[in-house]
């Protein structure tokens, strides 16, 4: 009778001993946020000094923040086995509200070894559609219907001197492209980085915005030029969407 | 003597018990007590396109509660001299503001903003509320005036004493509550909840919108004008045919004056950027709302019209939206400004201003 008590707990203590105490305490899943940063080259831009700095573009114009407002959606994780997790959402973010900086997916994510994070600035074109999102109709994101609708993908607004000194706003908005009458064209950015990382538990990947480069590549931006009344303005739209290809970049990736 | 004893201790422990089970004292709350709820009537078109109004959970809508929200909204009770209520300043005619470009308190003082029209306050997306946008909740924003020197000129101790000694206030609180012990801030909750059901959403350009109706080719005219980036555009601080709060909830300088002497939110957030910020109102009733302005300056829906045509003038905190300083504004032709304003008119509700629910009860 002894021994067989003496091997039931022996079993126990293996059983309870094999659940917590395999050699691996990796987690299956993790929970994963995704941090929206901002800069202009080194300088940090962050909800607490964006209406404050003064920046020097590629064109030389002289260049100070009002409101900075744009839109990412579509975020995507892909794994080393070829499958790709798709998080559910999109997110505003608003420098005037420092919350809108972190997007937290209500989906958790495996753990493991992932080569890539693509996303799409602003919405492709199945989803950018006309009134379709309670909240961001409620932030007054919509895009004229006359320009073909949908939502802003970015609102910059701010002041510059113009090339007399003299201090003018810019309103650089950025979304669907009016060729002509009812004629519209497409203007999102998908970003696809290929990036080697492994999750081991709840991570946080930062997203960064340079708006230095808004301005200057490939095309040199003169808001001298081209400063105000840009959303009916193609050329305009298409120029703010070739200059976007090299805006973002992801930046830290904590855990 | 011993049988005695027993006897008034029964009697005693009787008489407890009888009225601790069915004669609670009205004054101490009652946890288990609920009132009826009465969600908010949201109208069609912001069913279709608006996020679900936002309601405190620590405020629920209920129809005691709006009841006596209402019955305190237009009493007179709760200022310093029992001459004054909330209506007075923000009536059901005036789409719950005034026709003064500065209201009167009850000193014969005048206050130096303009009475806020009261409306879709359920969705004030920010949550911030007065012109500046200094209480942070609706139920905040219902405490102020009472005290406020040029307004209502009382004091809580004094409004809550005149609430408890009334003859009918305390069980209106029981009923609403579930406690007749009346505090400050039991009556802000009361004006709010009553306050959130004000909801206008049923003006000739809604029922445009869910093809219930028609607009003349001037009032659509009007539109494509407000909408127009190059023109009039209205649309970045006021809304869109899928924004039908025809607000922002944001706090804006329209270029209004080169000197600033209000500071608006500055005088809030003590942020020198934000002086000379005020928040865009709502489009809706304008038709019952002027003056017009924070301070009420313009008369007339022209001379709102004329001021972003003609009139905007350069500040250092102007909103880069007022992109046409330089020139004084957008310069719209006379006939462009007869069609935008044949718009906005569009956007005005009768059936909200007349609505019986929100008239005087008293």
């Amino acid at each position: 009778m002894k021994k067989i008590v003496f091997l039931l707990a022996i079993a126990f203590a293996a059983i309870g001993c094999s659940n917590d105490d395999d050699g691996n305490n990796t987690p299956v899943t993790a929970a994963v946020s995704f941090k929206f940063t901002q800069n202009w080259g080194v300088n940090d831009i962050t909800p607490s000094n964006y209406t404050t700095g003064v920046y020097e573009n590629a064109a030389g114009n002289y260049v100070s923040i009002n409101r900075l407002r744009y839109l990412i959606s579509r975020i995507e994780l892909h794994k080393a086995d070829g499958t790709t997790v798709s998080f559910d959402g999109y997110q505003l973010i608003d420098l005037a509200d420092a919350g809108s900086l972190t997007f937290n997916p209500s989906e958790s994510v495996a753990t493991g070894d992932y080569t890539g994070i693509s996303f799409i600035y602003g919405f492709n074109e199945e989803d950018n559609v006309n009134g379709a999102y309670p909240d961001l109709n409620a932030a007054d994101w919509n895009w004229p219907t006359m320009l073909g609708g949908g939502y802003h993908f970015m609102q910059m607004d701010g002041n510059f001197d113009d090339s007399n000194g003299t201090s003018q706003p810019y309103n650089f908005h950025n979304g669907t492209a009016r060729v002509s009458e009812g004629v519209f064209e497409q203007n999102f950015i998908s970003f696809d980085f290929d990036q080697n990382f492994t999750i081991s538990g709840d991570v946080t990947i930062e997203i960064a915005m340079d708006i230095s480069e808004w301005y200057k590549n490939p095309l040199t931006w003169d808001l001298n030029d081209r400063s105000v009344n840009l959303m009916m303005n193609y050329l305009a739209q298409k120029d703010m969407q070739r200059n976007g290809a090299t805006v973002f970049s992801i930046g830290d990736i904590t855990q | 003597m011993k049988l005695f004893r027993v006897f008034f201790g029964i009697l005693a422990m009787s008489l407890f018990i009888a009225c601790s089970s069915s004669d609670p004292d009205p004054a101490d709350p009652n946890e288990d007590y609920i009132p009826t709820p009465k969600p908010l009537t949201v109208p069609p078109i912001f069913d279709r396109l608006l996020p679900p109004p936002t309601v405190p959970s620590d405020n629920p809508q209920t129809v005691e509660g709006v009841a006596l929200g209402r019955k305190l909204f237009f009493d007179p009770i709760l200022s310093g001299d029992g001459t004054q209520a909330c209506a007075s300043c923000h009536q059901p005619a005036n789409s719950f503001t005034d026709t003064d470009r500065f209201s009167i308190g009850i000193d014969g003082l005048e206050g130096t903003r303009n009475s806020m029209p009261i409306f879709n306050t359920a969705w004030n997306t920010k949550n911030k509320f007065f012109w500046d946008g200094r209480a942070f909740s609706l139920e905040d924003q219902a405490l102020e005036p009472v005290e406020n020197p040029i307004e209502m000129h009382n004091t809580w101790e004094n409004a809550v004493a005149s609430l408890q000694s009334h003859a009918s206030y305390p069980e209106l609180f029981n009923k609403a509550f579930g406690t007749s012990n009346i505090s400050r801030d039991l009556i802000a909750k009361a004006i709010a909840q009553f306050e959130r059901t004000l909801i206008s959403g049923n003006s000739p350009f809604d029922k445009y919108l869910l093809g219930e109706g028609n607009l003349t080719p001037q009032e659509l005219n009007g539109f494509q004008i407000f909408m127009d980036e190059s023109r009039g555009d209205c649309f970045h601080c006021h809304g869109n045919e899928n924004s039908p709060l025809w607000t922002d909830n944001i706090f804006h300088n329209n270029g209004l004056d080169a000197i600033i002497t209000d500071k608006g939110l500055g005088n809030v957030t003590g942020d020198p950027n934000d002086d000379g910020l005020f928040k865009s109102p709502s489009l809706r009733n304008l038709a019952y709302t002027a003056p017009y302005m924070h301070d009420g300056r313009f008369a007339t829906l022209d001379e709102v019209i004329n001021h972003y045509s003609e009139g905007l003038v350069y500040s250092r905190t102007i909103d880069p939206l007022m992109k046409a300083v330089s020139r004084g504004g957008v310069h719209l032709t006379e006939s462009d400004k007869a069609d935008l304003k044949a718009f906005l008119l569009s956007l005005s509700d009768p059936s909200f201003i007349n609505n019986p629910d929100f008239q005087d009860p008293n």
